[in-house]
């Protein structure tokens, strides 16, 4: 698809998630900054996406707790498809392992210059807010 | 052989056949369907009426953009069927999954003979909307909810930008690079021109798969299968009914599952393997028979990706030397040390979805292959799957 036809309509609207009981407090975090993942209380295990039980320990006693919001880059692509009328491509949709845990991912779009991303790169929480929901999104965590 | 303690070696295949191909096709779905059942029924020299099951993958589904317009009981219905057994799971280890369920249909006793069959019409219906994302009506601003809220949300609409993100991992690991992973794309296209009912069959270079758009790093156009019009469908019998019939019995030497939270957020691992492995592992606890006996392979390749995966999990190749092996497709090739997608696959023949892997497997060990047939072939392996996963191993006598 030529890039020049996206530049021109509008943004279409990103489709958001229904806030259910099980996964509102992730989406809905953010208005106060934070980045709330379930952990269990019983074997400290983290678990994302969230899930009525333990996957470790079945335990049922899980809760949702704030984390760092860092992690880094364990991998990504870069879109360049306009999957819809006026998508802004190149955006770049990356999984993020926290900090936390290993292999314990957020999936979400990595913000700033898209030639800058790379496995491995430390990056840092942010939020943007869509109506009633607060997507996570990553920015590449600058040490200086 | 391992004894006869498994389902599957009570159970052969024993009739195959494919409608056309279309890119919109004229017929109707249930045309198609009908045309690859009774195709694959009269193949075995028998007739409806004395096939006593029947299941598709995943069943009939309605308003999906032609994903599955077919449902059992219509096929049953249209063929003049009385079946005793009927499918009833829309859930398994995906396009596989039908055949497993029948295996153990067969083998338990239920019935004798499973017809198993998939239509797909993705390009009648993508005449009526040109939606090929998650979203399915395109654009539309209503909430999502399931597995699909963990992308939907974040532009990553196609399932493109998923595989994308293993094939950037493994591209990481084990310094694969695109020249390799475009020797699938390939070798697909020069196998589908040798094949009459494959939808592309124009010759493709790797420089044309190096020029072609890039759909979403690393994965370009020519990474991803196309979407098409057609039925396959596979007649599985129990291994004492399938002795009189008209055409040699191929005998399910192994079958191996698994599934994983792919697709449902919950990826395992580093992104640089499937949980398809496990299907491998099982696969070969199953037989005597090792990798070096395969002589040709049709490996799933919704995404190219999937094939080098896949590859490994079925310990064709070790980790991370799946790109190298497919590297200038050689080995891949006809004559090659393990032909791959003999009919062109799902990214030349067209997304048949899973069951033109089977077919294919089944017209190699038949000595159907025509200008594609491998010498001699006697031992193919199939796998399908990008979030459930299935593979059989398959022998003639």
């Amino acid at each position: 698809m030529p890039e020049a036809s996206t530049e021109a309509r509008p943004e279409p609207k990103r489709q958001l998630p229904l806030l259910e009981p099980e996964t509102a407090f992730f989406w809905t975090g953010g208005a106060n900054g934070q980045l709330l993942i379930q952990q269990c209380a019983a074997c400290g295990t983290y678990q994302h996406p969230p899930l009525p039980r333990c996957r470790a320990c079945h335990s049922a006693d899980v809760a949702p707790v704030a984390v760092s919001g860092r992690g880094r880059i364990a991998t990504y692509t870069v879109n360049r498809e306009a999957w819809l009328p006026g998508l802004k491509v190149p955006f770049v949709y990356a999984a993020v392992e926290l900090e936390e845990q290993s292999q314990l991912y957020v999936f979400a779009n990595i913000l700033g210059l898209v030639e800058a991303v790379r496995i491995g790169l430390a990056v840092t929480v942010t939020f943007e807010q869509h109506e009633d929901v607060w997507l996570p999104m990553f920015e590449i965590h600058d040490d200086r | 052989m391992t004894g006869n303690a498994h389902a599957e070696k009570q159970v052969c295949i024993t009739g195959a056949g494919q409608s056309e191909v279309g890119r919109p096709s004229s017929k109707s779905a249930l045309q198609l369907t009908v045309d690859a059942c009774m195709t694959a029924i009269t193949a075995a020299g028998l007739t409806p009426r004395d096939i006593d099951g029947i299941t598709t993958f995943p069943g009939r589904s309605g308003d999906t953009g032609g994903f599955s317009p077919v449902g059992s009981t219509e096929a049953m219905l249209a063929l003049g069927m009385e079946p005793t057994w009927i499918g009833a799971s829309t859930e398994g280890h995906a396009h596989l999954g039908a055949v497993i369920s029948a295996v153990q249909a067969i083998a338990s006793g239920m019935c004798r003979h499973v017809l198993v069959f998939r239509t797909v019409t993705q390009a009648q219906a993508r005449l009526r909307s040109r939606s090929s994302t998650l979203l399915g009506k395109a654009g539309q601003p209503s909430r999502v909810e399931g597995a699909n809220q963990w992308s939907v949300p974040f532009n990553a609409i196609s399932p493109t930008n998923m595989y994308a993100l293993y094939a950037q991992a493994y591209f990481d690991k084990y310094g694969a690079t695109s020249q390799q992973l475009g020797a699938i794309a390939v070798n697909a296209r020069a196998m589908a021109s040798k094949n009459p009912n494959a939808i592309y069959r124009k010759p493709l270079t790797l420089d044309d798969y190096m020029a072609s758009r890039v759909i979403s790093t690393p994965l370009r156009l020519y990474d991803c299968d196309t979407h098409i019009d057609g039925s396959t469908a596979i007649l599985l019998s129990h291994r004492d009914a399938a002795r009189d019939l008209k055409l040699p019995p191929i005998h399910i030497e192994a079958m191996g599952m698994a599934i994983g939270g792919l697709g449902y957020g919950l990826h395992e691992g580093d992104f640089t393997s499937l949980p398809a492995t496990r299907a491998g592992d099982m696969l070969w606890s199953h037989t005597d028979l090792t990798p070096k006996d395969v002589d040709v392979a049709q490996i799933y390749d919704g995404f190219s990706i999937l094939t080098l995966l896949w590859l490994e999990a079925m310990q064709l190749c070790r980790p991370g030397e799946a790109a190298a092996f497919v590297e200038g497709g050689a080995r891949i090739g006809l004559g090659g040390e393990l032909p791959l997608n003999t009919s062109g696959g799902q990214l030349s023949a067209g997304r048949f979805h899973g069951y033109g892997h089977t077919y294919e497997a089944c017209l190699q060990l038949w000595g159907q292959g025509g200008e594609r047939q491998v010498e001699g072939a006697k031992v193919c392996a199939v796998a399908n799957g990008g979030y459930g996963y299935g593979a059989l191993l398959l022998r003639t006598d």
